[in-house]
């Protein structure tokens, strides 16, 4: 362990790390910085970045605190792509574990259920479920996760399937252990690894998804999303371009974090060394 | 050329039981959406209870869940996808007007990308870890980090508001009454701004992919015999390394037929291009659910048949890929 998180410790590994810090840190305390409702109209409207040290970095169309906004937002975002990575891991571990450890006609079902959500445009069925359920957290949750579960679950079922015929599972076969019981209790634990490394990259995709749900207004309606303001600058774009432009920067500093952290975890773990010609 | 074929077969049979679930999904969601054909036929139209019974009774809505099940699929063996209650036409007739605007884009979007990301892939991985990888892989990490959506309109203020190097936004001049070639330029200038929002994040994931598979390739036997026998760098990189780099590249390109039409949902909103994805986002401020599974339905069998063709090109580059297995 120590090992891996001593080759964690590359510049992409720590920089990620730092930068993911920083907007979880951004989350916490935004209630303490800017309290208050960040959707209540703070001052004059359209006060530029860097012009009024009450704004740092300006206010709205509506007067609200563009800081207070992002703060409140990073929150939104965190808990949006926390929940849906969780709810995604689990389905796709649930459902890969199955299919890899029974097998035969349910291991078909499945997979063929499968191949159908991955033939599916993953943004345009998140749209058509969010506009049929009505935007709320719980459904922007699960339409991120419907498109997403595939990937967890086909490599944890290819991971099961070169696991399932060792000698272990025989042995608590012998035992007498009910064969569910096996597959979630003694092969899943072996077979997780690489189905951690994967949950950055359903993290950054949640990100991303509910960022695009929010900007064409299917977001959690009840709070400030980064996606609603970017969408929100836009009537402003040529006036007012940082409307658009500072939550967009927020986007792409989280998402970039994520990715970094999942490389760096990836080549920690795998630990391949790169050859130099 | 009979291997191809035989691949062709086990594929198209394998998408049949992919097709009837998405149909069967589909199904699903319209029944679960609130309000039924009647009711919206009725928003356009109005009508009393005599006639709402009628409908519904004519419409076959009144009877069990596996007969308007059987409705659907008759509809849908007919091409009839169902009316739209926001343009009062067919499905069909509004997605088949929308359907070019949007396959001149992603084809354009897939050609940039594919292009460029493999050819700057080839320059990162030819030499690993030199200052040129570097900066490459920073970029392609920036820009796979970007929202499409959040792309264009920076694209957009820069560009077409400060610069006013490209227009604003939709497919071609209103009212200029261009034809032939002059219409063709029009149309390319117009596409120039959605292409790069949608191809630069893609060309990002191509670099990385290519970069990958050169740095894969550098560490196998044939590298080295190639380099035993003397050949130029530049010559084994391309002619050697990037052919067998290229593999999971090409898998990636039918992956990406669907992340296209994602991407062009949010794309076309932001330069509004009435396109399909457009149309979906059209569909779902106007509560037009018909007009929403519709595109859904036609957007899900064109990424099938992209992930046929792209097997198609695979077993015929890769000559180790069977009929079988």
């Amino acid at each position: 362990m120590r090992a891996v998180l001593r080759r964690f410790a590359t510049g992409g590994g720590i920089a990620g790390t730092v930068l993911f810090a920083l907007v979880v840190l951004a989350a916490l305390l935004a209630a303490v910085i800017a309290p208050g409702d960040p959707m209540a109209m703070a001052g004059r409207p359209l006060i530029q970045p860097f012009s009024d040290w009450r704004f740092p970095l300006g206010t709205d169309r509506l007067g609200r605190d563009v800081l207070a906004e992002l703060l409140h937002g990073a929150r939104a975002t965190l808990i949006v792509s926390g929940a849906a990575a969780l709810v995604t891991l689990l389905v796709g571990i649930t459902i890969g574990t199955l299919a890899g450890f029974i097998g035969g006609r349910l291991d078909d079902a499945l997979m063929r259920l499968a191949d159908a959500f991955q033939s599916v445009p993953t943004f345009i069925l998140a749209l058509a479920f969010v506009s049929i359920a009505g935007p709320s957290l719980a459904s922007v949750v699960t339409a991120v996760s419907l498109g997403a579960w595939t990937a967890p679950a086909r490599v944890l079922r290819a991971e099961i399937l070169s696991l399932r015929r060792r000698e272990f599972v025989d042995a608590y076969r012998v035992l007498g252990m009910p064969p569910l019981q096996i597959a979630f209790r003694e092969v899943l634990p072996n077979a997780l690894p690489p189905v951690i490394t994967l949950a950055a990259v359903i993290v950054a995709n949640a990100i991303l998804v509910e960022a695009a749900l929010s900007f064409l207004g299917l977001g959690n309606p009840n709070s400030v999303t980064w996606g609603a303001m970017i969408a929100e600058g836009r009537a402003v774009i040529r006036s007012a371009p940082y409307l658009s432009a500072i939550p967009g920067v927020a986007v792409v500093v989280t998402v970039l974090a994520v990715n970094l952290i999942g490389d760096a975890a990836n080549e920690a773990i795998h630990a391949r060394r790169v050859q130099v010609p | 050329m009979t291997r191809i074929l035989a691949v062709a077969r086990r594929r198209l049979l394998h998408s049949i039981p992919v097709v009837a679930i998405v149909v069967l999904g589909v199904f699903a969601l319209l029944e679960a959406a609130p309000g039924d054909a009647v009711d919206a036929y009725l928003v356009i139209g109005g009508g009393d209870a005599e006639m709402i019974q009628r409908l519904r009774q004519e419409w076959g809505l009144d009877r069990s869940f596996l007969a308007r099940l059987g409705a659907y699929l008759t509809a849908l063996a007919h091409l009839d996808l169902g009316w739209s209650v926001a343009f009062a036409r067919p499905v069909s007739a509004v997605l088949f007007e929308r359907l070019p605007n949007t396959l001149m884009m992603m084809a354009a979007a897939i050609c940039f990308s594919f292009s460029a990301g493999t050819l700057l892939g080839i320059a990162a991985g030819a030499r690993p870890g030199s200052l040129r990888d570097r900066i490459l892989s920073l970029v392609s990490l920036g820009l796979y980090a970007m929202p499409s959506f959040w792309l264009g309109l920076m694209l957009l203020v820069g560009f077409a508001v400060k610069l006013a190097w490209f227009p604003l936004g939709g497919i071609e001049s209103v009212g200029m009454g261009k034809t032939g070639l002059a219409r063709a330029l029009d149309i390319a200038r117009h596409l120039v701004l959605p292409v790069l929002s949608l191809g630069l994040i893609y060309l990002a994931l191509y670099l990385r992919l290519m970069r990958t598979g050169m740095i894969e390739a550098w560490r196998s036997d044939y590298i080295r015999t190639a380099r035993a026998k003397g050949l130029t760098p530049r010559r084994i990189a391309f002619r050697h390394a990037a052919r067998n780099a290229l593999l999971p590249v090409v898998t990636m390109l039918g992956l990406q037929a669907g992340a296209l039409l994602s991407g062009s949902v949010v794309v076309e909103s932001v330069f509004a291009i009435p396109g399909m994805g457009r149309l979906a986002f059209e569909a779902v401020t106007q509560r037009d659910v018909p007009l929403l599974l519709g595109v859904f339905l036609i957007s899900t069998l064109m990424v099938i048949l992209a992930n046929l063709f792209v097997d198609l090109l695979y077993a015929r580059l890769d000559p180790r890929v069977a009929a079988e297995g």
